[in-house]
């Protein structure tokens, strides 16, 4: 599996460190911090999941990648407004 | 003596005879050989011993499939267990033993098993080693150890090399068939990058084994050229002995490739094995088909083979494996190899099992006939033939062929899930409509099973994989082939599916009988493909008897699914160069030469080497050691490398905001030229890592880390930057390895400094206070950062220069009167002063539970963990919280880990009232110390409870005190 990182090309899975659902970029204001912490969607097909490419550029990623075929879509520098 | 070689014909090359040894026999055979053809060719049939009832076995193939000829080749060390005769090629003064015997291969005592078999089927093991219960683990599972197993593993280290290496190209082509040759060959005249994988170490695959013609030449010579002309494209890597064994996502597949198996002496630095990962974005399976044998009595024994695999021995070793041949067929195939057999000088007679089938060629013919049984001890001697009619009649024969139709080598297809589909006109599963993406199928491997078709094949799928034109095909052999499912001669006595694992008819009629009718049951309950071959040659014709038995259709009993890897494969090339010391890289700081001449023992912290402490002249014990660092620091002055903490670098306009949110408690209200400690916690609430941060500037923090936590938090950190808060101006740099660091502590800590420090640098109480920082310059122009920290109770400072100074810098710490410390006395003089370090910060702990709640208690902003850490159960009365233990009679040990109880209470989960997490020596005290997480927390200051450890019988009485078991005021570190 390979994700195409913006800054490195398309890098081997090994560079990478995943975290999870990209819905973490979303930190709710205090009274929402349980579901936020503790409550995930799971969905059996496409996902949007957010990868650090630490053995790279050390760039935080949201890559968007099927889960039941591990198909990769697209990656996008999380810290550009428009990923989150 | 090659007794059974042909005089003529053949890829071997009798002008380079080479000598071999089997079970200490010395034997010769030729360049192009596999050591099962040259055995053949020596009149040697018997290779191995079943893995059940020791049966004498010989090669039922001549390819990767092979369930019978395992031997291990080479000895000592480098001895390999289970490989497969029919893939080994033979080189000069290779030395091959035969496995699974207790004797001689020809007398092996274990053949008793054999004699048992009524009691020894399918289920034996469950049914029969059930009861007592007591008696497995002592008699009955050494019992199952001593006596299952093929080869033996040698046991010593492997001195062999192995690789890991990326390959990328266009297109990759598995296997060197018609199909996969006409592929590449497409391809390759096209300009795209090829590589054509073949696991044989000779391209061409069928075609070299059979004695047709393909363009008006010998089928062999054409796929010669063909080779020869993919070799001398630029943009074609052929890459023989090569396996393909798993299809991965993202169009990588995994190739194996032996580099080294058929070298009596490779050259220095060449690896055993090269594990490839291929990245292909399209690939053409070209793995063609695996013939079947039919199941008949007695059908296991040496010198009974596959037809297709006789043709190989025959045609391409030149090798004839018998004079008087029974080939028995339920297909046109294996009239092939009666008329190859006829030409090479044996006498055929053929057993067709479809009634009518086949023209009169001249064979002693035997239409809707079957072979029921074969006799012949070590060899096949005889065979029982059943005659349409019923009647049956006896043969000499020295060979038997056996082909019961083809399977497509489908087995990459299923890799990411896809499912095979049954064709009946073949009878054969074919792939599925989904494949892995960008694979194509071609030739036999989709059942196409005609050479032209195979030649078409390859070259249409390689054109429409790429969009590029085909490759003529030149003229081949077209004929149908004709097939009719057969899997089994009724009323046979032991007919034998696997062979590996000794899985016979009766045993897949017994499964039937007791339930096990799915095909994933039944492979587990018979183990039926669960060998090393993994029942290559056995599964369809298994499939088909259930599918007999139960009255449904193939397709309705099922498939097994293929996972890699396709062949066995070393988890030695897996690790590649990842073995011992470069399992992982070793992270030494810049002093690391320096300690370890001023006698240090080190301790791996993660990746890091740190010093442990240091042996001074005739100190016996660690404890000697750690002792007297203790007590010369606390009397004097000592230093340690704290080089390996976690330093990060922050800097922006809203760096303090931006480390608020991270911390719990404030930084941004930190003067600048001024240390504060801080607690970071997860979102959860619970304490994540903890630190120090220096403003440097108004705009400019140093944060520092655990060692262990050092790479989580900068991810971590990172993360909050780019993720949370893209807005804020802030930039983070890990700076770990470009400062050396060390602690200077000690009531000298001062007087040492300002040896070092330029002099009329002002490290005054009033000028430099505790939680000081600044640069500096050391004597000597060395640039410097000094902070007032303390980890262990005394006057302390910490200098950071940048990483070249810092052997210099331990060097001029010792000139100036430093003794160094390792990290066991940082650990004792911090367990001394109670603070928290990793045993107290271990995942399931929060600030109060630390003692800490204090720590931006006032805090009027928002920051990671904040809400979370309000949680009720986080902050319930009975929460284990932080307290110092001493044992009641200070002789006595305290344990890590070990429950704290009521002085009357029976040990038990419910009366745990917590445990101990760090212990140390307090030399400065004299006793064993602790630190220990107890319900209630400071307040039971002064009870007294039970310290008790079940697993290594420790039962202390103790006090709760406080965990800061020096200088509680800090007279000592604000001196």
């Amino acid at each position: 599996m390979r994700i195409p990182c913006p800054f490195c090309g398309p890098r081997m899975l090994e560079e990478f460190v995943y975290l999870g659902d990209a819905a973490l970029m979303r930190r709710p204001a205090e009274g929402a911090t349980c579901d936020y912490v503790f409550l995930r969607d799971n969905p059996a097909g496409r996902h949007r999941e957010l990868w650090r490419h630490e053995g790279g550029c050390g760039a935080w990623l949201v890559v968007e990648r099927d889960v039941t075929t591990h198909e990769i879509f697209g990656a996008a520098l999380a810290e550009a407004r428009d990923a989150g | 003596m090659q007794a059974d070689r042909l005089s003529g014909g053949g890829l071997v090359d009798r002008s380079a005879p080479l000598p071999f040894s089997f079970d200490g026999e010395v034997y010769e055979g030729f360049e192009g050989d596999t050591l099962a053809s040259a055995l053949l060719a020596n009149g040697v049939r018997l290779m191995g011993r079943s893995f059940k009832y020791h049966r004498p076995r010989g090669p039922l193939s001549a390819g990767p499939e092979e369930p019978n000829a395992l031997v291990t080749v080479g000895g000592g060390a480098k001895a390999d267990p289970n490989v497969r005769a029919t893939v080994q090629e033979l080189y000069a003064g290779l030395s091959a033993a035969s496995q699974n015997r207790v004797g001689s291969l020809r007398f092996d005592l274990m053949a008793v098993n054999d004699l048992l078999h009524r009691f020894l089927g399918a289920g034996f093991y469950y049914k029969t080693f059930m009861w007592p219960a007591a008696f497995w683990e002592k008699l009955y599972e050494p019992l199952i150890r001593r006596a299952a197993g093929l080869g033996a593993l040698s046991g010593q280290p492997d001195p062999d090399e192995y690789e890991v290496a990326h390959a990328h190209c266009d297109l990759l082509v598995i296997g060197s068939g018609p199909a996969g040759l006409m592929a590449a060959l497409t391809a390759g005249r096209a300009g795209k990058r090829v590589i054509l994988a073949e696991e044989d170490f000779v391209l061409g695959g069928r075609l070299n084994a059979e004695s047709f013609e393909v363009g008006g030449k010998p089928a062999a010579l054409w796929a010669a050229e063909a080779a020869a002309e993919l070799a001398a494209l630029p943009n074609v890597r052929l890459m023989r002995r090569t396996a393909v064994f798993g299809v991965y996502d993202g169009a990588v597949y995994g190739a194996l490739e032996r580099n080294a198996d058929h070298l009596g002496a490779p050259p220095p630095g060449l690896p055993r094995m090269t594990m490839w990962k291929v990245h292909a974005p399209r690939a053409i399976l070209a793995s063609g088909a695996i013939e079947r044998p039919i199941a008949f009595g007695n059908n296991d024994r040496p010198g009974i083979m596959l037809a297709g695999a006789v043709r190989s021995y025959v045609n391409r070793y030149a090798v004839l494996p018998g004079r008087r041949a029974v080939v028995f067929t339920a297909c046109d195939d294996g009239w092939r190899t009666a008329r190859d057999l006829r030409a090479a000088g044996a006498e055929v007679t053929v057993v067709d099992a479809r009634p009518g089938a086949g023209r009169d060629e001249g064979f002693r013919t035997i239409r809707g006939g079957a072979v029921v049984d074969t006799a012949g001890r070590l060899r096949v001697s005889h065979v029982t033939l059943r005659h349409p009619g019923g009647t049956e009649d006896s043969a000499s024969a020295d060979l038997v062929a056996v082909s019961g139709g083809w399977s497509p080598a489908l087995h990459l297809t299923c890799h990411l899930g896809g499912k095979p589909v049954w064709r009946e006109d073949i009878a054969a599963f074919v792939p599925g409509a989904t494949l892995p993406p960008g694979m194509h199928v071609a030739g036999a491997a989709r059942g196409d099973y005609t050479t032209l078709a195979c030649l078409r094949g390859g070259a249409a799928e390689a054109a429409s994989a790429l969009g590029v034109s085909p490759a003529e095909a030149p003229e081949a052999e077209d004929g149908a082939a004709g097939v009719s499912p057969f899997w089994r001669v009724k009323g046979a006595k032991r007919a034998f599916l696997d062979q590996q694992n000794d899985v016979t008819v009766k045993d897949v009629e017994l499964a039937h009988r007791e339930g096990f009718r799915a095909a994933e049951h039944m492979k587990r309950y018979t183990t039926l493909g669960m060998a090393t071959d993994q029942g290559k040659t056995a599964n369809i014709p298994a499939l088909g008897i259930m599918a007999e038995l139960t009255g449904r259709t193939i397709p309705e009993t099922g498939t097994t699914t293929f996972r890699p890897p396709w062949t066995p494969v070393p988890i030695a090339a897996f690790a590649g160069r990842h073995k011992g010391k470069h399992f992982h890289a070793t992270r030494l700081t810049p002093s690391h030469d320096w300690a370890k001449e001023n006698g240090a023992d080190f301790v791996e912290t993660g990746l890091w080497l740190r010093a442990q402490w240091f042996r001074r002249g005739a100190e016996k014990g660690w404890r000697d050691s750690v002792d007297r660092e203790v007590v010369e620091t606390r009397g004097g002055a000592g230093f340690c490398d704290v080089t390996t903490l976690g330093k990060i670098d922050v800097k922006g306009r809203d760096s303090g905001a931006f480390l608020d949110r991270l911390y719990r408690n404030t930084f941004s209200t930190l003067p600048v030229g001024r240390c504060r400690y801080g607690l970071m916690l997860r979102e959860d609430g619970i304490v994540f890592d903890d630190g120090t941060a220096a403003r440097l500037g108004e705009h400019h923090f140093l944060v520092t880390t655990t060692t262990a936590k050092a790479v989580q938090v900068f991810r971590h950190m990172e993360f909050a930057r780019a993720c949370l808060w893209p807005e804020m101006e802030v930039s983070l740099v890990s700076v770990t390895e470009q400062w050396a660091q060390y602690s200077l502590a000690g009531p000298k800590a001062r007087e040492v400094l300002a040896r070092i420090v330029e002099p009329g640098f002002d490290l005054s109480n009033e000028v430099f206070p505790y939680m000081a920082c600044g640069a500096a310059t050391l004597r000597g122009g060395v640039p410097a950062r000094l902070f007032r920290l303390s980890f262990s109770g005394e006057l302390a400072y910490e200098i950071a220069v940048p990483a070249r100074y810092g052997h210099g810098l331990a060097e001029a710490l010792a000139a100036a009167g430093a003794v160094p410390y390792g990290v066991e006395a940082l650990g004792v003089m911090r367990v001394e002063k109670g603070h928290p370090a990793g045993n107290e910060l271990d995942g399931r702990t929060t600030a109060a539970d630390l003692g800490l709640a204090a720590l931006g208690a006032k805090k009027s902003t928002g920051f990671i963990g904040r809400e979370m850490e309000r949680r009720e159960g986080l902050q319930a009365a009975d929460r284990p919280a932080l307290v110092g233990l001493r044992p009641v009679d200070p002789s006595a040990k305290l344990l890590a880990g070990a429950h704290l109880l009521e002085p009357g209470a029976a040990p038990k989960t419910e009366t745990s009232l917590g445990w101990v997490s760090s212990v140390a020596f307090s030399p400065s005290l004299g006793s064993s110390i602790g630190l220990a997480f107890l319900k209630g927390g400071m307040a039971r200051t002064g009870e007294r409870l039970r310290m008790w450890d079940g697993l290594r019988g420790a039962d202390v009485a103790v006090e709760v005190v406080s965990p800061v078991f020096i200088d509680p005021e800090g007279a000592q570190l604000r001196g």
